[in-house]
């Protein structure tokens, strides 16, 4: 099949005309429904705009409800009203053109410029807003029009009986011609246009050489050299002219009667100034011109030298929301009505909406005011009709009600002739009426409402927001082939899967299309109906849609044939994508094989929490049926679990053993441990393991038999590849690197340093650095050198050893493994928390005496509190490293923390030996009460515990003052989470707005839409970090050793 | 052939200095230039001497490798700059146990695994950098301050330090430099704090350094300095005398070192306006850095951090090494040093953040939204009035925010929305151009089709 593709979408202004084309109807009546119940003609749910009745038909299309996409109407207005969105524009317009011939107040060099800019943006794909700007402020900045005085002063010429008819006539027409004018016609065909015509200097001169002088060659026979410039402007009518070797002064001087035009001190020209055409005002002088044959040389000059003639400008003011006033010289203020500006805006001519940023095919300024109002289907604005039979109305149809309502009592009024003030206050309304049915959320505009109160949803409510209709109905939508439940653990099934409640599995299908080879598998699901390996519905080979019920299903059964849909239920094996929101990264989407299962909830193997960020306390997810091939492929090969054990993040897996599986592989890999063949089997159960290989040794028993017996890292190294060579430090490692002292390696006594060899594990002890999620450098090198399939063989084995181990060995960890003896808590007591607290008084004592230092910039109360809260943050550590002394290395919590299964040292220190400091932004607590922070404790307290220091542990139990400075600190981290939660979702938000564009093309380089090149080559080498090991192309080092090894 | 005969001279006088020979040896790279065996022998090196030499200047004769074969080899190969500065070290280091044939081997697997790590055409890049980015927003703290140190300086961290990057802001919340000194400067901690001087702003009425009354009594303003604290900053009292001076007013030193000064005009008004005048005065230092701390680094190199940021000033004083000093604050590098600079300024900052939080993102990432902030040349914000705001597509920047403005704007200006990004072809129904959904392929049929 062939579908048509959108290539593009142009966006542009409906002109009133094509307004009207497009109408279906013309609305004319404010309501609805009639008594009858039906629709009323020529009212709002007009038949002819769609139906959105059952039963009727649209009378346009003459489709039934569901068929017909419902049809524009239209409405007109009786008087024109500004279009709320662009009152701003409008005023900015009315400021830049002429108010006599609507041209773009800039002269041709600015012109000039200005395309070239445009022209610029537009091909770049920039927004050409920024040109537009200047633009207006450039043009908003002249005093007079540079274009319209001429038409007027050549108009003035000829006919003066002309003039008062208002149209121009062929006769003048012809000689403006001739005279090399191109005429623009509204600039003339003005009723009002006056005789009266201005001139007056600028004291600018346009830079344009090459004009001045074919003026002065033309006009005055004087020629001079090419090079010529211009090159000082003296006051308002000397010009100093030159080409480099000698320079010609122009003086243009005015005197009673007469404009003297001097060329060095050559040429001087005289121009009497006669009544016949008009009158001139050169400043404040008034000439009247004589010779009508000298207007043409008098014009070139005004020309030439910007003498700009005509209007002066007069300055708009706009007051909110839709109201324009233009000042004029006197400063009075007259206000412009809707049909004012209209008329100013449609004097504009087409090549000057260019300037505007318009383009006149797609947007004419006019267009702004609007004097036809489209009418959108009824389709788009649905009535509901309530239970008890009464119809409530869209917000849309509300205003739309309002709209014609005021439109009709305008029209009667002005027919009636009724005085203005009534006749504004109703165009007034009109305005608002309009203006709120686009945006009802315009400052200075009263929100419209319902009766209720509520305001109502206009045409902007509908698009703007999160729940709008770009993000919310476009961008994204509710769909079909969903489903959504708790998720709960299951370690059984592979990390690929994902267990679907049978309840689900019946609901959701998958269309099959009947074959020769599948029909008999099809049609016993037929056969079973709703019963779950079956189908729901049948679609038959005329497309005719049948749902599978107790009656037909047997005939159904019996029927099928090629040609059919089976829409079957959901079975094992099936593709399916998970997720679990908020979908902060591609792998918060995974494709799974589905495993129907009973129960309510979705499983999910434990080993796949960690890319969701999911848990299992409640947490909910999604599952989408995919439902054509192509999708299911493209799932299957680039979305499945296995492909997205690697994170694009960072290049390390994120999927990998975690808690348990960490602690269990740990436990079984840590030291020497022996185990006989039965054992190990035990170990081995479910693992897909077949050769145990050869035993490390035999024991001797008490009957003298030898028993053969395998040491704990040669059972885990069976799971391994045959030929894996590796070496890293474990979670274990002490760092003595960094430390400063040497690194044992092998003999590590913490088993931290790991060698694997030829796939089996040498020395070293396995832990979150080698099969923990995102860090397993094991299952990253699996992954990387044997592929995805059994990098999640390994995942699934490990998870097996390590659970069939700790479940043979037992592991637990309850409150007495908190227990610390009498004697470590005396010391926790003594030698950190008392030590710490003589510090602090000594160090008040000391600021009480003023003897305190304070630290280089800083006050001494801030180093106070510095050296506080550094004494204090030390007596913790104290704490924990006595705690962890006495806890041992055997401790479970210490066994966790250690191995990065789950915790962390603190957590246990915390637990064990002190809670320690709580803070609030980063400071020991000193708010509450004056001076001091409970009022158990004496005001101006510095000491540690008024400060909110809590010396217990959490297993002694907190004192009432410590639980409540540990309540004020906990809160703060609560309101940190819920802050940061909003803050990063829409950081998020928009960076992967600005950058989710951006491609790498075929020759390497990233690129946008608009083919700008963002980077030459991807992460400036072209690698993909998901097929780097942590963002590393390539292990040199290996490399090599290899290579020498090889060689030698 | 007589360079190399001077060459060879020079090595066999030299003796074996390993220095030295590293330094030929990085030369010969350069200049192309072979010394063998015969060279040396000729200009009459002692014959036990000529292995060493030509060891130590990769010019082994016979199954090793020489260094300039290495390079060779190295510069033919499409491997990127960074593998082959890791790769040349690395073979450097063990070139004794190489022969050629090895070296060979290596670079090819080399570069096998370079071509497998390759990104493909056609990956959405974008939405995985801003994924990767965003993604751990979550995860880090949104305690704003941190301080390197004690005593040190406050930096913003965390995610508001990377939305503020991102922003592109005028000014960071917390501005701060990072001062390395010249090589003369940077080992004595004397000079070091003489320097920090320099740079830290004091004013007349800073901290410790002086007390400012006025007296109403004899309409004067009284300025006693600490003389102490003016001495650690290295500022003399002639030096404030003289500024004072220029304020055009007459001042006269009591006999307890103390300051009178008198304003011109004997009124109340104009008495309180010198006193602010003299208070404000800027007595050293830089405008814009409150603070320079000293501090030393590993390698035993004496440094300043300072909270206030000011570039183009600390970057003119002596003794600081300009190609060192940074500042976090990105425009202010952008208007220095260039857009390449704040460019890797970004890189920098982020990362350094990242890192700090214990987030591990991948590089590539970070550069790829710092070329997309700076692309244009100048340094453009990421949100609504930056990069999102400023996308071709009208749809895209409708969905984004300011959903009606952006639609009123491209009515005037008749935009047409070509539908080539994400978002547009998402709002129209159709497949999105990246990745599997940007391959066009129309089969052609050859022959019946089975029905």
């Amino acid at each position: 099949m062939r579908t048509k593709k959108i290539k593009g979408l142009k966006f542009g202004l409906l002109s009133p005309k094509e307004i009207r084309k497009m109408s279906a109807a013309k609305v004319i009546t404010a309501d609805t429904y009639g008594e009858d119940g039906f629709p009323i003609e020529m009212g709002l749910v007009n038949q002819r705009l769609g139906v959105i009745d059952p039963g009727l038909r649209c009378k346009t299309c003459g489709g039934r409800m569901g068929e017909c996409p419902g049809h524009f109407g239209h409405i007109e207005l009786a008087a024109p009203v500004m279009h709320i969105g662009y009152v701003k524009l409008i005023y900015r317009i009315l400021n830049a053109t002429c108010r006599k011939c609507g041209r773009v107040l800039l002269d041709e060099g600015e012109r000039k410029q200005f395309l070239e800019e445009i022209e610029r943006y537009r091909e770049r794909q920039e927004d050409i807003g920024t040109v537009v700007k200047l633009i207006f402020n450039e043009a908003a900045k002249k005093e007079v029009c540079m274009y319209c005085g001429e038409y007027f002063s050549i108009a003035a010429e000829g006919l003066e009986e002309d003039m008062s008819t208002g149209a121009v006539s062929n006769k003048l027409k012809k000689r403006l011609e001739e005279a090399g004018f191109s005429i623009s016609k509204k600039a003339l065909l003005k009723k009002d246009m006056d005789n009266k015509c201005l001139f007056s200097w600028r004291d600018a001169l346009d830079n344009d050489g090459e004009q001045l002088r074919k003026f002065l060659m033309d006009d005055f026979g004087i020629t001079w050299a090419k090079n010529a410039t211009i090159t000082k402007i003296q006051k308002e009518r000397r010009i100093s002219v030159s080409d480099g070797k000698k320079s010609v002064e122009i003086t243009i001087t005015a005197k009673k009667d007469r404009i003297t035009i001097e060329l060095g001190d050559e040429v001087s020209y005289e121009l009497p100034v006669k009544k016949a055409l008009g009158k001139l005002n050169i400043y404040n002088y008034k000439w009247e011109i004589e010779d009508g044959e000298k207007v043409y040389i008098l014009k070139r000059v005004a020309e030439m030298l910007n003498i700009y003639c005509g209007e002066r400008v007069r300055r708009i003011k706009y007051e909110k929301p839709t109201t324009y006033k233009e000042i004029d010289e006197e400063g009075n203020e007259r206000r412009l009505m809707p049909t004012d500006v209209r008329e100013r805006l449609e004097r504009i001519p087409d090549e000057d909406t260019a300037y505007l940023g318009m383009d006149s095919k797609s947007a004419r300024p006019e267009w702004m005011v609007l004097t036809v109002l489209p009418v959108p289907p009824v389709t788009a604005r649905p009535s509901i009709t309530l239970e008890s039979g009464q119809r409530s109305e869209d917000d849309l149809t509300h205003k739309l009600v309002d709209i014609i309502r005021i439109n009709q009592r305008f029209m009667e009024n002005r027919d009636a002739g009724a005085p203005q003030l009534i006749i504004e206050d109703l165009w007034e309304l009109l305005q608002y009426h309009v203006s709120t049915y686009f945006d009802n959320d315009v400052a200075g505009v009263p929100p419209a409402r319902h009766r209720s109160g509520r305001p109502l949803k206009t045409m902007a409510q509908r698009l703007k927001g999160k729940e709008g209709r770009f993000r919310g109905s476009l961008s994204g939508k509710r769909v079909n082939f969903s489903a959504r439940t708790v998720i709960s653990p299951d370690p059984d099934i592979d990390i690929g899967e994902v267990g679907v409640p049978e309840d689900i599995a019946k609901e959701l299908t998958i269309t099959v299309n009947v074959t020769e080879r599948n029909r008999k598998l099809l049609s016993d699901a037929v056969q079973r109906g709703k019963n779950h390996p079956g189908a729901n519905y049948v679609r038959r080979a005329d497309g005719k849609k049948v749902k599978v019920t107790d009656i037909n299903y047997e005939t159904l059964a019996e029927e099928l044939d090629v040609g059919w849909k089976v829409e079957r239920h959901l079975v094992d094996g099936d593709l399916v994508l998970f997720n679990r929101q908020p979908s902060l990264h591609r792998l918060s989407i995974m494709a799974h094989y589905v495993r129907v299962m009973p129960g309510k909830t979705f499983r999910l193997n434990p080993s796949v929490c960690p890319p969701y960020n999911a848990d299992y306390d409640g947490d909910e997810m999604n599952m989408h049926v995919l439902q054509t091939e192509e999708a299911r492929a493209e799932a299957k090969i680039l979305m499945a679990v296995q492909r997205n054990i690697i994170s694009p993040r960072f290049g390390r897996p994120i999927i990998g053993g975690l808690h348990d599986y960490i602690t269990g592989i740990f436990l079984l890999t840590q030291g020497v441990k022996n185990f006989e063949k039965e054992a190990v089997l035990d170990i081995l159960d479910n693992v897909d393991v077949d050769d145990l290989g050869e035993p490390a040794g035999t024991y001797t028993s008490s009957v003298y038999e030898e028993i053969p017996y395998w040491t704990n890292k040669q059972i885990f190294s069976l799971i391994l590849p045959k030929d894996l060579d590796l070496q890293f430090r474990a979670t274990v490692c002490e760092k003595c690197i960094e430390k400063g002292l040497t690194c044992e390696k092998e003999k590590c006594p913490h088993e931290a340093y790991v060698l694997i060899k030829g796939g089996k594990l040498i020395s070293g002890v396995i832990d979150e650095a080698a099969v923990g999620s995102f860090k397993g450098r094991i299952i990253d090198r699996i992954f990387r050198h044997y592929g995805e399939v059994p990098a999640k063989e390994f995942i699934r084995d490990v998870s097996r050893l390590a659970i069939n181990y700790i479940l043979q060995s037992g592991f637990s960890f309850g409150i007495s493994d908190e227990d610390i003896p009498k004697e470590g808590k005396e010391q926790i007591r003594e030698e950190a928390v008392r030590e710490a607290e003589k510090n602090v008084d000594l160090l008040i004592r000391a600021y009480e005496a003023e003897e305190l230092e304070a630290l280089p910039g800083r006050t001494v109360e801030e180093s106070l509190e510095l050296l506080i809260m550094q004494n204090l943050g030390r007596a913790r550590d104290e704490a924990g490293h006595i705690a962890e002394k006495y806890l041992g290395i055997e401790n479970p919590g210490v066994l966790m923390a250690k191995s990065g299964a789950r915790g962390s040292m603190l957590n246990l220190t915390q637990m064990a030996a002190c809670v320690g400091q709580q803070s609030v932004r980063g400071e020991r607590i000193r708010r509450g009460y004056q001076q001091r922070t409970l009022p158990h404790f004496r005001p101006g307290d510095r000491s540690a515990d008024a400060r909110g220091f809590v010396r217990a542990s959490f297993k002694d139990g907190l004192s009432p003052t410590e639980y409540f400075f540990h309540a004020v600190g906990g809160r703060e981290a609560l309101v940190d989470t819920a802050v940061r939660t909003s803050q990063s979702g829409y950081f998020q938000r928009r960076l992967i707005n600005a950058l989710q564009d951006l491609e790498v093309k075929y020759d390497g380089t990233v690129r946008e839409t608009r083919d700008t090149v963002v980077q030459f080559k991807y992460g400036e080498d072209g690698v993909d970090p998901s097929k780097t090991e942590g963002g590393k192309v390539v292990d040199i080092d290996e490399i090599i050793r290899e290579e020498i090894e090889e060689s030698a | 052939m007589g360079d190399k005969k001077e060459v060879a001279k020079d090595l066999s006088n030299l003796g074996i200095d390993n220095e030295m020979a590293e330094q030929m040896q990085e030369e010969f790279i350069l200049s192309e230039l072979t010394v063998g065996r015969d060279d040396l022998l000729e200009v009459g090196a002692d014959e036990a001497c000529t292995d060493d030499i030509l060891r130590m200047l990769g010019r082994e004769e016979e199954g090793e490798i020489k260094l300039c074969d290495i390079e060779a080899k190295m510069n033919e190969s499409p491997i990127p700059v960074s593998i082959k500065s890791e790769l040349r070290e690395k073979l450097r280091t063990v070139r004794m146990k190489l022969n050629a044939a090895n070296v060979d081997a290596v670079l090819k697997r080399v570069e096998r695994e370079y071509e497998k790590a390759k990104i493909e055409p056609r990956e959405a890049v974008g939405i995985v950098a801003a994924q990767s980015i965003g993604e751990p927003g979550t995860q880090m703290t949104l305690r704003t301050f941190h301080y390197a140190g004690v005593g040190a300086i406050y930096i913003t961290l965390g995610l508001p330090r990377i939305i503020e990057l991102v922003d592109a802001r005028k000014k960071p919340s917390t501005p701060a430099m990072k001062v390395m000194l010249e090589k003369e400067y940077a080992y004595t901690r004397n000079r070091t704090e003489e320097l920090a001087m320099e740079i830290e702003v004091t004013h007349i009425n800073d901290k410790q350094v002086s007390k400012i009354e006025s007296s109403i009594d004899d309409m004067c303003v009284w300025l006693s300095l600490n003389t102490r604290e003016l001495e650690k900053r290295y500022i003399k009292k002639e030096e404030i005398e003289e500024k004072i001076r220029d304020l055009d007013v007459l001042i006269e030193e009591t006999k307890d070192g103390k300051f009178k000064i008198h304003p011109k005009i004997k009124t109340y008004h104009e008495l309180l306006r010198l006193e602010g005048k003299v208070s404000n005065m800027l007595v050293k230092g830089i405008e814009g850095i409150k603070r320079a701390i000293v501090r030393k680094t590993p390698d035993g190199e004496y440094m300043l951090y300072t909270e206030g940021s000011a570039l183009k000033k600390v970057l003119k004083i002596e003794g600081v090494d300009s190609t060192r000093t940074t500042t976090n604050n990105i425009l202010e590098i952008a208007d220095v040093l260039g857009i390449e600079a704040a460019r890797n300024a970004i890189i920098e900052e982020m990362m350094n953040t990242l890192d700090e939080q214990g987030l591990d993102v991948d590089a590539r990432h970070v550069t790829l939204i710092a070329d997309a902030m700076t692309m244009a040349g100048d340094v453009t914000p990421i949100g609504r009035h930056g990069l999102a705001g400023k996308k071709a597509s009208v749809l895209s920047r409708a969905a984004f925010e300011v959903t009606v403005d952006n639609l009123l704007d491209a009515a005037i200006h008749g935009e047409t929305d070509e539908l080539k990004g994400v978002t547009e072809n998402v709002i129209v129904g159709q497949p999105i151009r990246l990745g599997t959904g940007s391959v066009e392929l129309l089969a052609k049929s050859y022959g019946e089709m089975t029905k």
